[in-house]
């Protein structure tokens, strides 16, 4: 058996159980496209499901790593935030990434986008969204606030604490 | 799998090892990769979370498909061919079942969104990852790694959107979602028997609890491998891995919390605060959220007026009952859901004359089937049939009152359907006529 699937192995470069694997899901895939273009509008649908690959690898990511760079700084060798100094980068970080999260699941409402089939569906307006996501935004950044002058104070406080425990790199 | 050994070229070599001596820099170089967290295990973590979760999203979507009892041909897309659960009579009890399937898959959905993303994050150095392949298995691998990934953001956009009421797209929402989830589920059955035996490798090479008890200080990198996830040169960390974990965490339960209200209600509904059920339209009997507008649906007061009546056909001859016929009948009184496809619903005392008995009036004793049809000309959701449960359910009613008050015009006056477990769009409004069929 062995001897069958050596040639196949060094042809394909996997096993052939993984080519049929994969086959199935093309299978699949192509039924569901053949299905779809019952409809007339499936070219934009297509180009939605590419485009959603582009806007998150190459548009969103770029973005959101590039703001983390500029937040963490240029990689100099910190001066160790010992126990004297906390660290501001989560500080800012994780609020802003709270709120670019609600931003990112909620801006139809928040730029009031599709304000008209909204109004048909609900009745209402999306006028509250706006200010409620930037009152929560601010409140993020607040209570980030309020934390980090809490850590500081009380690393400021208690200076020495019997020698932090050292645990070597050496687990692994 | 031929990954894990030291690179191994299929055929033809000679191809894929020149392509892999003209590496280009930037993200393609190994180096520009540098997170100290990024890792086999990370990964893991974040996709056996997925693995939990994904699951119940896709079943209770496919469920969603048969709520709308795609024998009538009234659930979208229409045709499927084999793209469907077996048929099956969707249950017309208990009455939160479609508010808790739907709930979740919309719910569930949300909330796994920021893992999502994580995944994405913890991977993203593979889309550079040089060369692109080494065989035609790695080749094709990639290829169905597009699928996986158009698929879940495109299931994340067009959903995202739709619970919004933003058709930015312009096409048909539920075509769309329903075979792009398709796809979706192909490429994830397909992900997860070739990388179940690596996640697991993987989760065992660390441990969580020890992970969960290490500060920053102490955070030491994943080994690194050459073509893995784990950088081979990483900067220090700026969070511990228990934090990135937590940051992942907040962010779902942040979602969970500003999402999950709107289909919970009661105090839970204030906190849904941006999304569009969060809110309580008006105050009183009628102050509850309304699907679609009566002016939306261009229904007049002349129509509902004094002229309206019911029209009931199925049996002999047609029959036709005005509001004050209708109120005259026995009526019965139920505390029913509406539930929606897009995961919020609202539970409402509801009171009305019941369905079986219209059907005995309209000389259909033994309904199999009724088609109602509503005033509103235009729209989707303008008719919609019943299955035989639907009819037959003691709480299945043709709807005059909610909580104690005649229905407002945007919920449905003079008379509205309101069936247990049933998706919302088919509780019709605005009823002009019930054709019942009778059971063969």
């Amino acid at each position: 058996m062995n001897r069958l699937l050596a040639p196949v192995r060094r042809l394909y470069g996997a096993h052939p159980l993984h080519l049929l694997i994969l086959l199935g899901c093309f299978f699949l895939a192509g039924y569901a496209a053949i299905n779809l273009s019952a409809d007339a509008q499936w070219p934009y649908i297509a180009l939605w499901f590419a485009g959603a690959v582009i806007a998150h690898d190459f548009v969103l990511f770029p973005l959101y790593a590039l703001a983390d760079r500029l937040i963490t700084g240029r990689r100099r060798p910190e001066p160790k935030p010992g126990p004297r100094r906390i660290a501001v980068v989560n500080h800012v970080r994780i609020p802003l990434l709270a709120s670019g999260l609600l931003l990112l699941l909620f801006f139809p409402g928040i730029i009031a986008q599709g304000s008209d089939t909204f109004t048909a569906a609900t009745g209402q307006t999306q006028e509250p969204f706006l200010a409620r996501w930037l009152v929560l935004s601010a409140g993020f950044f607040a209570l980030s606030a309020v934390l980090y002058l809490v850590r500081t104070r009380r690393a400021r406080e208690r200076p020495k604490r019997g020698g932090r425990r050292r645990v070597s790199g050496a687990r692994r | 799998m031929p990954e894990d050994h030291e690179p191994e070229y299929g055929f033809p070599a000679r191809l894929w090892r020149a392509l892999a001596r003209h590496r280009p820099g930037g993200p393609f170089s190994a180096r520009a990769w540098r997170s100290p967290l990024r890792g086999p295990w990370l990964t893991s973590v974040f996709g056996s979370v997925l693995l939990v979760g994904l699951p119940v999203v896709i079943i209770t979507g496919l469920l969603s498909y048969a709520a709308y009892s795609p024998q009538f041909g009234q659930a979208f897309p229409a045709d499927v061919g084999w793209l469907r659960l077996p048929l099956f009579s969707w249950p017309a009890g208990p009455s939160w079942l479609y508010r808790l399937t739907q709930g979740l898959h919309v719910g569930l959905g949300l909330v796994l969104i920021p893992v999502v993303l994580a995944k994405l994050w913890s991977v993203v150095p593979k889309l550079f990852t040089w060369p692109p392949a080494r065989s035609a298995a790695q080749a094709l691998e990639r290829l169905s790694l597009l699928l996986l990934v158009g698929g879940i953001l495109f299931e994340i956009a067009t959903g995202v959107l739709n619970i919004q009421y933003d058709y930015l797209f312009g096409f048909s929402f539920y075509t769309a979602h329903y075979y792009g989830a398709w796809v979706f589920t192909g490429a994830f059955a397909v992900h997860v028997a070739l990388k179940l035996p690596r996640m697991v490798h993987a989760l065992r090479s660390r441990s969580l609890r020890a992970e969960l008890r290490t500060r920053r200080a102490d955070t030491t990198p994943e080994p690194s491998e050459p073509d893995g996830l784990a950088p081979s040169a990483p900067t220090a960390p700026t969070v511990s891995r228990r934090g990135a974990l937590a940051l992942v965490g907040g962010g779902s339960a942040l979602v969970f919390v500003l999402t999950a209200g709107q289909t919970i209600g009661g105090v839970a509904r204030e906190t849904a605060l941006l999304v569009p059920r969060g809110r309580e339209p008006g105050e009183g009997p009628n102050g509850f959220q309304i699907n679609r507008t009566a002016r939306a649906a261009a229904i007049t007061p002349t129509a509902t007026g004094s002229g309206w009546a019911l029209r009931l056909t199925g049996g002999d001859r047609p029959r036709s009952f005005d509001r004050p016929a209708l109120a005259a009948l026995p009526q019965h009184t139920a505390e029913l859901p509406i539930a929606c496809v897009e995961g919020w619903s609202t539970t409402q005392t509801w009171t009305g004359v019941r369905l079986l008995d219209l059907a005995r009036l309209a000389g259909v004793p033994e309904p199999g089937s009724a088609h109602v049809t509503s005033l509103e000309r235009a729209g989707a959701f303008a008719q919609a049939f019943l299955q035989d449960n639907q009819i037959r359910h003691p709480d299945a009613l043709l709807a005059l009152r909610v909580n104690g008050a005649d229905l407002s015009l945007d919920h449905g006056y003079p008379a509205r359907v309101i069936v247990p477990a049933l998706p919302g769009v088919h509780n019709t409004k605005w009823v002009a006529a019930i054709d019942f069929r009778a059971a063969r």
